[in-house]
Formats: structure tokens, C-alpha cells, sequence
């Protein structure tokens, strides 16, 4: 007992506070994972991120959607990175609604990302931050604090934990699944080895595939992460050094008054 | 009680007198820049720029979040992702509001628990005390009020929870609740006055901040020995002070930007670390999510919400005496406004005549128990309300009243201090002397 109050005491004072957790209860176990953006320099990989859309394409496209997601953002540096006509022959892939006419059309630039298609299927644009796989221990956020929330390793996790046992509840069919919740999915085993065939030839093992769709998940729920990183170590760095010249400053002018006797009026 | 004395504002060029005649406000902000100040202030005394700077931060990026905010339940959640996606530096912006928000309560509660401390609540600055605990309870309005604008699974379900609190006030109670909702339920219109109420605080709370440092202006700042500075003559006064500027604006700037660098890091490498996944999830009234947490800075007064259940001794007498009026429901509400009043007396609970726990032995125990204790009621908060959390909580909510309403008028009567010294002169020349001095001043728990 002692020591969860004065490990959760030493979150709370030094981290800056303990986070809002769910308990640890009743969830799967998931692996951590060391994606190329963990860490405060780590940064997307855009080739990993292309092979990514590519699986998101080819499979998970076909039941979710991304509706957050603006089709153009794509061609943007610290993502996929296509270029321009890429992004536009991509865009040509869906049918979208238009907002104006409420008629179906062909998909431009603009354009979001199509919702889900199979009505059950939740929506993936921010699912890697909406997810954990890290909590505690003990509710103190700690394992949080050095590996991250975990929200890619959790996507990862999920496309990798069946078992292959399934059953069927009131119509539908439950997949076993060791990282999900409760342990039974509605979604059946979305990868298959080589079920794809990634254009850099690197080999599309299960595992391989589910690693680059769960870094494109990423970036789609934070596109910003490479320039976030970026102004956070400039504000970081200028800050340390106005410090410093605050700090000798502040030395300066005290050193008379801390002098006994010596006073700043004399 | 007249101020320190020290020199004021004297006009000395035509136009100064011209304006100094109509309107003195260059005196005043000379007047409030080179305030005498205890020139023994320790590294606690930061917070108060801390705090100010936080209320800043929140106010500008708060105007341009709102430029590009919906609040409307269709469109809010979506118009965050369009600030964090297409907005100008946006990304940035929202995670400055975000965190910013969290800086500003770690802030507030070592500003508070400094108070705590140094007695610094005690006469004469009782009305800087009140003052500081309604900045507080409207930076909580504040707070929860933002928190459900973006219209997430949390903002939803906090909402519900919260605002169903008022539910359980005897009779004003519902009427209370349908005009906060306005509707019976959390819904777009509730989403609409949040949001106006959300812009509205923080000039509020800005405005009882000019208050309070006028208040404490007045009175003077106390200091670690919370032996008053002597204002015999303005040259006695000066043995015991320095002016606010430049000595302490150094000194508060440099602390700046070292906890800045800090929050910059949080920003900048882990945004979402002190927030809640589900909340990245739009809102949903048909799903209710398995656990609803509040934020980290709600939790130890969540704790106390939750922690007087039906089966609490004192929660039955409750019952029975006010003929199931005050049931375990308006009990838990009770206990944690009441968590918050009892705190906001205290200095009229506490007897003792020694300001600084620094010279109070046994009350610095007593104190540092009640730090412990916050930090518990905060790790219970985020807690499933069921053994054996419901019972560290119920513990640790009945230390909390114990501290404000038995410990601290106990102790003024048991307690023998220690010796304090005679000037805020003699405390800092014991400490800075090279000479050595007398140390036996400085503690070293602090
Ligand atoms: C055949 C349709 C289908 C395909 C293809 C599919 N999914 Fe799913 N997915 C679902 C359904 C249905 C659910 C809801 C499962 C549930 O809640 O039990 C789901 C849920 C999920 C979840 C959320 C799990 C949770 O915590 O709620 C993730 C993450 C996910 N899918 C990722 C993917 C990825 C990545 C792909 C592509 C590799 C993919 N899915 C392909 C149907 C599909
Ligand atoms: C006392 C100062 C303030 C505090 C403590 C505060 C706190 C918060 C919090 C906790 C959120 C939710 C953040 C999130 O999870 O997304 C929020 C959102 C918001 N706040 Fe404030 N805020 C303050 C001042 C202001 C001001 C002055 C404005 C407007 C001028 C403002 C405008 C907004 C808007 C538009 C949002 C929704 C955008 C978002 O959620 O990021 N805030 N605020």
C-alpha cells in the first residue's frame, strides 16, 4: 500500500500528475512496440506510412472509413508524401457525397475520406489516440509516461492477436482475440500473409502489414506529429537558454542584497 | 492597515503632471511595479506569475481556438479536427489550451498549499484568502465547462455526471439542472450557454485577479518566516524589503522559463498524456462509457464526491436526522463543496498566532499529511468506486475535514512554537551572511 501512494506521489508531484486511467481490468494484454514517431524525436517514416495507406486501401477501406481525414493531406510532407497527381488519381478511387447537391460523384482532393461502409465498423480516423494500451500500474500513469499511450500498439495488436477460434451470438459472428476487450471481436481476421503485395517489395507478413497500417493510423490522428516535435524542441531549446541568461541576471542583481549589510538603496 | 512605506510616483515632466492630475495611472503602475516586497521570499512565491501567465496563455489561445470552434453537437467535434488538421499553427494552439489548462491547476494547487504552509491565509490577508478560493471554484467552472466543448465521450458522460450532481439539491435542485441543461438532458442548447459561459469566466476570473493582488498590496506579501516587514519608517521598511521590480520580476521570469520549458515538452512530445483516450471518441448518448473519469485536477474533490456512500456511518445519521433529505447522494455533493468551504475558513479555524509552519513543529507534520492526502484523494479519484479504493477515499476525504475543522483549532492550543526571528533582516542575513550567522531558521523540509 505504501508504495502505490508514494509511487503515485511521485507521479502526481514530479510528472506533473497522475493522468485519467480505466482500470486495468477486464482488458487484453498488448506488447509495446517501437514505432519509428515514439519519442520526443522520433518522426514518421514516409515510405512505412505509404505502405500503411496502401493496406488501408487494399483491406481495411472496404468496411471503415476516415472521415476527419482531408484526401489532400496525403501530398503533405511529414506524411505519406505522394505527389500531386497521385493525390489526385487516389481521390478518384471513392464516391463521396457532395455537400452542395447531396448527389454521389467522383472523390477530388478536397474531399474527405468516405465514411464507413459497414455501418458496425467505427470510423479510424482518430482511432489511435482514441485507444490505450498502456495503463497503471496501479492507476499512476507511469507506464504511460515512458511508453506512450499506445494507441498504435494497440491497433497493431489487435490485427495480430487472433486465435482462430470463432462463434456465433445472435446472428453475428465473434472472432476470438486476445488484445480486444473482452476477448471477441465482431471484425473478422482483416490480414492475411501476403495478402498484399507492397510495391517496395518488402515482404507482407502479417505482422509487417499490421506494424504499417497502425503507423498510418497514426499519422492519420496526428498528422502534425513531425512539426509538433519540431516546435516543441525550438521552444524547448530557446527556453533553456533564456533561462540560463534569466538565471545569471537574477544572480546579478541579488548579489548585493545578499551581501550582508549592503543595501540596494546604498 | 496603511501600506509599507516607500516612495511613490512623482510626475516630473509637464505632460506626466498633465495626465497625474486627470487620471494617476501611471502612478498606479508604478506604484504596483515598485512594491515593497520581503526580500526573503522563497521559491514557493513563484506560482502567483505562474498562475497569471496561465490565465494569459488560456485567454489568447482560447480567442483564436473559438475563431474556429462549432459549438453545435454536429459540427464541435468536427471543428476541432479541423482546427487540429487545416488551422494555421492550430495543432499547436489547441494543445497549448489543453495543457495549458493542467499547468494552471498544478499552479494553483502548490500556490494554494503554500498558503497552507506559510499561514499566509491568517490576519490580515483573510480577504486575498476568500479572493483566491472563488478564482478557484470559478477556474473549476471554467474548466469543466471547457472540457465539454469538444464534444467527446468524456465531455458527454462529465457533463451528465456533473450536472446531475444539482439534481440531487432538495427542491432548487432540478430547476437549477434544467437551466444549466438547458433542456432535461445534455444537448445542444447545454453545449451552447458552455460554451458562452466558457468565454465569460476567464474575464471574470481576470478581473477578482486585480482584486487579489490588490488586496494583497495592501496587506503587503507574507513571507517564510511570516514575520510582518516593519513599517516604523520608510527606511526601516527597506531593511526588511526590496522593490518588486526589478529584483522579482527577475527572479519570477527566470522561474518561468524553466516550468515554460517544461510545459513546452509536454506540448510538444506528449499532448494527449494527461487527457483521456476516449475522449478522442465524438459524443454518444447511447454508449456510455465503462469508466468516466474526470480530469486529473477534478480527481481528489471526484474522490470526495464518491467516497460517502449509503453505507457511511455518518452518511446514516445524515439520513435519519433530516428525514432522507440528506441522502448519500447530496451528501457526496455536499462533502465536496463543503471540502472546498472548509478550506476557504481557514483562517478563522486556525488558532494558533504563528503565521509560518516553519516554527510550528507538531502543524508541520499535520501538513505535509494533507499533501499526502491530496495526492491519495487524486489516485482514488481515478479509482472504480469499489473496495478497496471506496475505502482509502472515505479515509482520506475524513482526513481532509479533520485538518481544516479539529487539527488546525486543536493546535494553536496544544501547540509551543518555536522561536521566530525578530525581522525579516535577521532571517535573511542568518541565511546569506558570509559570516555564517545563526542558522537555525532554515528547515530543511522545505
Ligand atoms: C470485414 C469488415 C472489416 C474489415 C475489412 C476491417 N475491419 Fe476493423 N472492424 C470491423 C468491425 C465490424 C469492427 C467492430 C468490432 C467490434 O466492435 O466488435 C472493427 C473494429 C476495428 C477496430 C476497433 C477495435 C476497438 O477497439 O473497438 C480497429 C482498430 C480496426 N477495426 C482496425 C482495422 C484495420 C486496421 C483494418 C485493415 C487492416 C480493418 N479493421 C479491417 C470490420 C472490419
Ligand atoms: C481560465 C481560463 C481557461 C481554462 C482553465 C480553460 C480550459 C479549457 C479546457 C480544459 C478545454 C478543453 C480542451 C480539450 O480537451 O480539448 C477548453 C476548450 C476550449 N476553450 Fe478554454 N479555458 C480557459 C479560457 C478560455 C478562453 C478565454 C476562451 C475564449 C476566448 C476559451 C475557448 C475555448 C474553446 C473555443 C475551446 C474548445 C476547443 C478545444 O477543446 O480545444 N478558453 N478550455
Amino acid at each position: 500500500m505504501i508504495r502505490k501512494i508514494t509511487l503515485s506521489a511521485i507521479a502526481a508531484l514530479g510528472l506533473a500528475a497522475v493522468p485519467a486511467l480505466a482500470a486495468e481490468t477486464g482488458e487484453g494484454h498488448i506488447e509495446d512496440h517501437a514505432f519509428s514517431f515514439e519519442g520526443p524525436f522520433g518522426t514518421y517514416e514516409t515510405f512505412e506510412l505509404q505502405r500503411g495507406l496502401q493496406i488501408y486501401t487494399e483491406v481495411c477501406a472496404g468496411c471503415h472509413g476516415l472521415r476527419y481525414v482531408p484526401i489532400r493531406t496525403l501530398g503533405d510532407e511529414g506524411g505519406p508524401h505522394l505527389p500531386e497527381d497521385q493525390v489526385r488519381a487516389y481521390a478518384a478511387f471513392y464516391e463521396v457525397e457532395d455537400a452542395e447537391t447531396g448527389e454521389f460523384r467522383t472523390a477530388e482532393p478536397n474531399d474527405h475520406f468516405p465514411m464507413s461502409a459497414l455501418e458496425n465498423a467505427p470510423d479510424l480516423s482518430l482511432m489511435a489516440k482514441a485507444r490505450a494500451a498502456f495503463h497503471g500500474p496501479y492507476g499512476t500513469g507511469i507506464s504511460q509516461f515512458f511508453r506512450g499511450i499506445g494507441g498504435p500498439e494497440y491497433i497493431r495488436a489487435i490485427l495480430t492477436s487472433y486465435t482462430g477460434e470463432e462463434r456465433e451470438q445472435a446472428g453475428t459472428i465473434f472472432y476470438e482475440n486476445t488484445a480486444f476487450p473482452g476477448g471477441w471481436i465482431a471484425m473478422p481476421p482483416p490480414l492475411i500473409e501476403e495478402g498484399v503485395t507492397y510495391e517496395d517489395g518488402t515482404t507482407a507478413s502479417v505482422e509487417q502489414q499490421a506494424e504499417d497500417v497502425a503507423a498510418f493510423l497514426m499519422w492519420a490522428a496526428e498528422p502534425k506529429l513531425n512539426a509538433r516535435k519540431e516546435t516543441g524542441f525550438v521552444a524547448v531549446l530557446f527556453l533553456i537558454l533564456l533561462g540560463v541568461l534569466l538565471y545569471l541576471t537574477n544572480k546579478r542583481i541579488w548579489m548585493p542584497i545578499k551581501k550582508k549589510g549592503i543595501h540596494p538603496a546604498e | 492597515m496603511a501600506g509599507i512605506p516607500h516612495d511613490h510616483y512623482e510626475p516630473k515632466t509637464s505632460s506626466e503632471s498633465w495626465l497625474y492630475r486627470r487620471l494617476p495611472i501611471v502612478g498606479l503602475l508604478y506604484d504596483t511595479l515598485m512594491i515593497p516586497t520581503p526580500k526573503n521570499l522563497n521559491w514557493m512565491w513563484i506560482w502567483g506569475i505562474v498562475l497569471t501567465f496561465c490565465l494569459l496563455l488560456q485567454i489568447g489561445t482560447g480567442i483564436v481556438l473559438a475563431m474556429h470552434y462549432t459549438p453545435h453537437v454536429d459540427m464541435a467535434f468536427a471543428s476541432i479536427e479541423h482546427i487540429m488538421r487545416n488551422v494555421n499553427a492550430g495543432h499547436m494552439i489547441r494543445y497549448a489550451h489543453m495543457n495549458g489548462a493542467s499547468l494552471f491547476f498544478f499552479a494553483v494547487y502548490l500556490h494554494i498549499f503554500r498558503g497552507l504552509y506559510y499561514g499566509s491565509y491568517k490576519e490580515p490577508r483573510e480577504v486575498t484568502w476568500i479572493i483566491g478560493i472563488l478564482i478557484f471554484v470559478l477556474m473549476m467552472g471554467t474548466a469543466f465547462m471547457g472540457y465539454v466543448l469538444p464534444w467527446g465521450q468524456m465531455s458527454f458522460w462529465g457533463a451528465t455526471v456533473i450536472t446531475g450532481l444539482f439534481g440531487a439539491i432538495p427542491l432548487v435542485g432540478e430547476p437549477i439542472q434544467t437551466l444549466l441543461l438547458g433542456g432535461p438532458a445534455v444537448d445542444n442548447a447545454t453545449l451552447n450557454r458552455f460554451f458562452s459561459l466558457h468565454y465569460l469566466l476567464p474575464f471574470v476570473i481576470a478581473a477578482l485577479v486585480a482584486v487579489h493582488i490588490w488586496a494583497f498590496h495592501t496587506t503587503g506579501n507574507n513571507n517564510p518566516t511570516g514575520v510582518e516587514v516593519r513599517r516604523d519608517s520608510k527606511e526601516v521598511a527597506e531593511k526588511d524589503t526590496v522593490p518588486f521590480w526589478p529584483y522579482y520580476v527577475l527572479k519570477d521570469l527566470f522561474a518561468l522559463a524553466i516550468i515554460l520549458a517544461i510545459f513546452f515538452a509536454v506540448v510538444g512530445f506528449m499532448p494527449n498524456y494527461l487527457g483521456h483516450p476516449d475522449n478522442y471518441i465524438e459524443a454518444n448518448p447511447l454508449a456510455t462509457p465503462a469508466h468516466i473519469v474526470p480530469e486529473w485536477y477534478f480527481l481528489p474533490f471526484y474522490a470526495i464526491l464518491r467516497a460517502f456512500t449509503a453505507d457511511v456511518w455518518v452518511v446514516i445519521i445524515a439520513d435519519f436526522v433530516t428525514g432522507g433529505i440528506v441522502d448519500a447522494k447530496l451528501f457526496g455533493v455536499l462533502a465536496m463543496f463543503g471540502a472546498i468551504v472548509v478550506m476557504a475558513l481557514a483562517p478563522w479555524l486556525d488558532t494558533s498566532s504563528v503565521r509560518s509552519g516553519r516554527y510550528r513543529p507538531m502543524f508541520k507534520w499535520w501538513f505535509w499529511l494533507l499533501v499526502v492526502d491530496f495526492v491519495v484523494l487524486m489516485w482514488c479519484g481515478a479509482q472504480p468506486a469499489e473496495p478497496p479504493y471506496s475505502t482509502i477515499a472515505l479515509i482520506a476525504s475524513t482526513y481532509w475535514f479533520a485538518y481544516f475543522l479539529v487539527i488546525l483549532p486543536l493546535l494553536g492550543v496544544m501547540e509551543k512554537p518555536l522561536p521566530r526571528p525578530a525581522t525579516i533582516e535577521a532571517d535573511f542575513d542568518a541565511h546569506y551572511s558570509e559570516t555564517g550567522g545563526t542558522h537555525t531558521a532554515v528547515n530543511p523540509a522545505e
